[in-house]
């Protein structure tokens, strides 16, 4: 049975780890601050004990006033998992920094995101429209998209 | 004395003309073997349909004619009516002539194939070098047909096709050269006469050899390299629809029968057998080479182009040519009346050869660094 | 002087005969050697993401079906799994057995294709394909007689199934198990040895297991690679921990190995296949009475299973109304290919079809 990490308890040791990254945690999850995201996802992988090898899948959810970007992270050897989450605000430019170099998995994932949602994934080796075409216009997993 | 010779004395002796005695039995003759190749191969791709639906649990064509027999004139007609399409950036003149070009030279072996005792249309002292010489034409055809048609599939269809025609040509030649050893002589009809054991117990190695070389140069699995439909969708003929591209199923199947027939006159004793009449037994030995291909085709998967290519250098020339000495020395030492005793040490050398190889060679061929 | 030469691209693609749908392959090639592969997707595109979010939970499971077409009863099962833990629903004992039932069957039915169409790009002409299909029908008719559909079932229901399955239907899946390792050692015999087979897929397409876990690739892709991971035994959903069975993997991860994890896996299927007609209760309701406009509460929620690509995953979050407000998915087919250019580099084209063929993709799961 994979092992949901607690977010509380984890938390604390990436806020230990990297100051300021912890915006608040709950029993499942972790909320960061989007600009550390990457440095808690190296954190993450290569601390002993935690040694999240595995970035299972990566998504964002348009709540309107803020985007909601959702990893959900894995260890195959100690078999838990963790979900991160953070929040964007800006919605005419958002910005996160690319996972790619740390968790391959998510670059075509985080391609759909720029695709569908419009968010720039900084340090993304080839950020283009994945599944719909070169010219296409909107984001169409935005709400207000219809 | 072939049977048109005998035809051509009659007319002289009757008082025709001497350039009507000569054109008349000759012209019968071509339109003989044209009638008669065109309607085996109809025959033959329907056999092949109707076996391969067999090997894969299915009935095949059954609707047109008593088990479909007449669905390849239904296609035939079909592709009759199709446009013909020519790509804007093909080069028409190549485009155009590739279909003839690589349709002929298969009409034209068959005119050296002995079908009874004197039934045949040349019989030229060469025979063998003629049958050679005339199936390396068609090389050039599909090398015209892939440049031509301007497009990438084609293309490297086309290249593919140059180096497997050229490498494989060598064995196959190398193991013909047995054949005219112990049979002494280049022509067709006294091969066939000389096989009072056929050549396929008295060589099996350059049986094998050859068998395999001519599945490679009639592109039949498992080296239809040039039209791996799974990786370069059609190959040569991906630009081609209608008649021409008829022209090419007609001259693919052609191949296939051609060298059925050269195969069976070489080393299965020909028309010879007894009880049935002479072209009864050429047919039915030609529809068994022709099932055996068939049915390989029906079971194995394809070569990649390098392991094709290593088989062709690294495992059939050197064992043609290895094959090759061993017959010259035999033919030598052993009278042409104690034919048995070749057969005997022929399959211990074939033995020990294959086991040999199978130890030495692999289909090598991997990643190449880039 | 140096010859003048100039890259050779080549677009295998989006019609092609084997690129299992509408994948496009941009490759760059120099001779017959590939130097740079460039997948380019999205020609199936249809916005069922988005489609989601207009619906109500139930209309969802239609259209989950497209997405693995070949084993589209697995998608349901994601789907419901992650809306039943959303609404705090308990799935009655007779449907679970049930789930396992046709999950495994849809197991079956996609290696059953996977396997046929990657012998057929390895150029086996179609002999084992037919082969392979003679089985799938079987597997197909079964499920016809339950749901009245063939290809795209839409059977599973958020708490249950949508019917019980008719009388006839528990013989015919007993008969249909019991010969089943007899059919499958034909296949085994059938191409397992074959000379050309293996020169053309041993040590042909390595994907080395760090990578495999570092792209986030799953299901027999992974585990041909050497990672023991599988979510029926390492996060049992649904009642997978009722069941004995093994999980296989290969060492290498070449082309031979995914192929002959997938074979293997066949068998363990029709394992789990036994023990569940064995314990499945006679009688008993198939389905939770889940109202048809059913409201789970505002949150969020992942299920993921182990369907026969990978792992696939619903997450899904709920705004308290009668439709999601949104649906994600994650498809095992998507992570798989991603290092199809690392694999396929310096080969042949004609490796790169069969290192594509074995990675098992659909494109309706790639495209959503």
């Amino acid at each position: 049975m994979t092992v949901i990490t607690s977010g509380e308890e984890l938390g604390k040791k990436i806020a230990e780890a990297i100051p300021g990254s912890v915006v608040s945690s709950d029993k499942t999850s972790v909320m960061l601050e989007s600009k550390s995201l990457a440095q808690v996802a190296e954190f993450l992988k290569n601390t002993p004990g935690l040694d999240f090898n595995y970035l299972n899948f990566a998504t964002a959810v348009d709540y309107i006033d803020y985007f909601e970007l959702v990893y959900r992270v894995l260890s195959m050897e100690h078999n838990h998992s963790l979900i991160l989450k953070t929040r964007l605000y800006d919605r005419e430019n958002p910005a996160v920094p690319s996972l790619v170099a740390i968790w391959r998995s998510a670059y075509f994932q985080e391609r759909e995101m720029f695709d569908m949602f419009g968010i720039k994934f900084e340090g993304h080796p080839d950020l283009r429209r994945l599944l719909t075409w070169e010219g296409f216009q909107g984001y169409p997993l935005r709400r207000d998209y219809l | 004395m072939t049977l048109l010779d005998q035809f051509q004395k009659t007319l002289l002796a009757s008082g025709l003309p001497d350039w009507a005695a000569y054109l008349v039995p000759a012209l019968m003759g071509v339109i003989l073997i044209v009638a008669v190749s065109l309607t085996l191969v109809i025959i033959f791709i329907w056999w092949e349909r109707r076996l391969l639906g067999r090997f894969q649990l299915r009935l095949g064509p059954n609707r047109c004619g008593p088990e479909g027999i007449l669905q390849p004139v239904a296609t035939g007609l079909k592709l009759l009516l199709k446009e013909d399409i020519v790509p804007a950036k093909a080069d028409k003149i190549l485009h155009f002539l590739a279909p003839i070009v690589v349709f002929v030279p298969v009409l034209m072996i068959f005119a050296v194939v002995p079908v009874s005792d004197g039934a045949i249309l040349a019989n030229l002292n060469v025979g063998i070098i003629y049958v050679v010489a005339i199936s390396s034409i068609s090389t050039i055809g599909i090398f015209m047909a892939a440049w031509g048609s301007s497009n990438k599939f084609a293309l490297i269809s086309g290249m593919r096709t140059v180096a497997q025609m050229v490498s494989y040509e060598l064995p196959v030649v190398l193991s013909l050269v047995g054949v005219v050893l112990v049979a002494g002589s280049f022509s067709m009809l006294s091969i066939v006469q000389s096989q009072s054991i056929p050549f396929i117990l008295v060589m099996p190695l350059g049986c094998v050899i050859f068998f395999l070389g001519c599945l490679a140069e009639m592109n039949r699995s498992p080296f239809d390299l040039l039209e791996a439909d799974s990786e370069i969708v059609a190959g040569y003929h991906t630009e081609y629809s209608g008649m021409k591209f008829a022209m090419f199923f007609m001259g693919e199947y052609g191949v296939a029968l051609a060298y059925s027939t050269v195969i069976t006159t070489l080393f299965l004793g020909g028309w010879s057998g007894p009880l049935l009449p002479p072209v009864i037994w050429f047919l039915i030995k030609v529809v068994l080479v022709f099932s055996f291909t068939v049915w390989m085709r029906a079971t194995l998967p394809r070569l990649r182009v390098d392991q094709l290519m290593a088989f062709a250098w690294k495992g059939l020339l050197p064992m043609a040519v290895i094959n090759l000495i061993i017959i010259a020395i035999e033919v030598l030492v052993v009278p042409a009346s104690m034919l048995w005793v070749m057969v005997i040490l022929n399959f211990a050398f074939a033995a020990a050869l294959v086991l040999l190889w199978s130890r030495l060679f692999t289909l090598g061929g991997g990643r190449v660094e880039v | 002087m140096p010859i003048k030469t100039e890259p050779f691209y080549l677009n295998l693609g989006p019609q092609h005969p084997s690129t299992h749908g509408v994948f496009r392959l941009r490759v760059q090639l120099d001779g017959e050697v590939i130097v740079d592969v460039e997948p380019i997707i999205g020609y199936l595109h249809r916005g069922i993401e988005k489609l989601a979010e207009t619906r109500t939970y139930t209309q969802v499971i239609p259209l989950t079906d497209r997405l693995d077409y070949v084993a589209s009863m697995t998608n349901n099962l994601a789907y419901c799994l992650a809306v039943e833990k959303l609404a705090g629903i308990k799935v009655p004992e007779r449907a679970e057995y049930l789930r396992i039932i046709f999950s495994e069957l849809m197991r079956l039915a996609n290696h059953f294709l996977a396997i046929g169409a990657f012998l057929n790009d390895c150029g086996a002409l179609a002999t084992p394909l037919i082969y392979m299909w003679r089985e799938r029908e079987k597997i197909v008719d079964l499920c016809e007689m339950t749901c009245g559909q063939r290809l795209l079932f839409n059977y599973m229901r958020v708490g249950g199934m949508s019917q019980d399955v008719p009388v006839e239907f528990m013989p015919a899946l007993k008969k249909f198990v019991a010969e089943m390792p007899k059919f499958i050692g034909e296949y085994e015999q059938l191409i397992k040895q074959n000379e050309i087979f293996l020169a053309r897929t041993k040590g042909v397409g390595i994907l080395p297991r760090e990578m495999a876990i570092d792209i986030g690739a799953s299901g027999p892709v992974l585990r041909a690679s050497g990672v023991n991971w599988d979510i029926r035994k390492k996060d049992p959903y649904s009642i997978y921990d009722r069941f004995d069975f093994e999980v296989p993997t290969g060492d290498v991860g070449d082309c031979y190995d995914r192929f002959w994890v997938r074979m293997r896996e066949m068998r363990q299927s029709v394992r789990i296949l036994e023990q569940a007609i064995g314990q499945i209760p006679a009688k008993g309701t198939v389905w939770a009475d889940v109202p048809q406009f059913f409201r789970p509460p505002a949150g969020e929620a992942y299920g993921h299973i182990e369907a026969p690509k990978g792992n696939l995953g619903f997450y899904v979050v709920g705004d308290g109304s009668i439709a999601p407000y949104r649906v994600h998915i994650f498809p095992p087919s998507l992570m798989n290919v991603t290092a199809l250019r690392d694999m396929a580099i310096g080969w042949k084209v004609a490796d790169l079809i069969i290192i594509f063929g074995s990675i098992d993709v659909v494109l309706g799961e790639i495209d959503r």
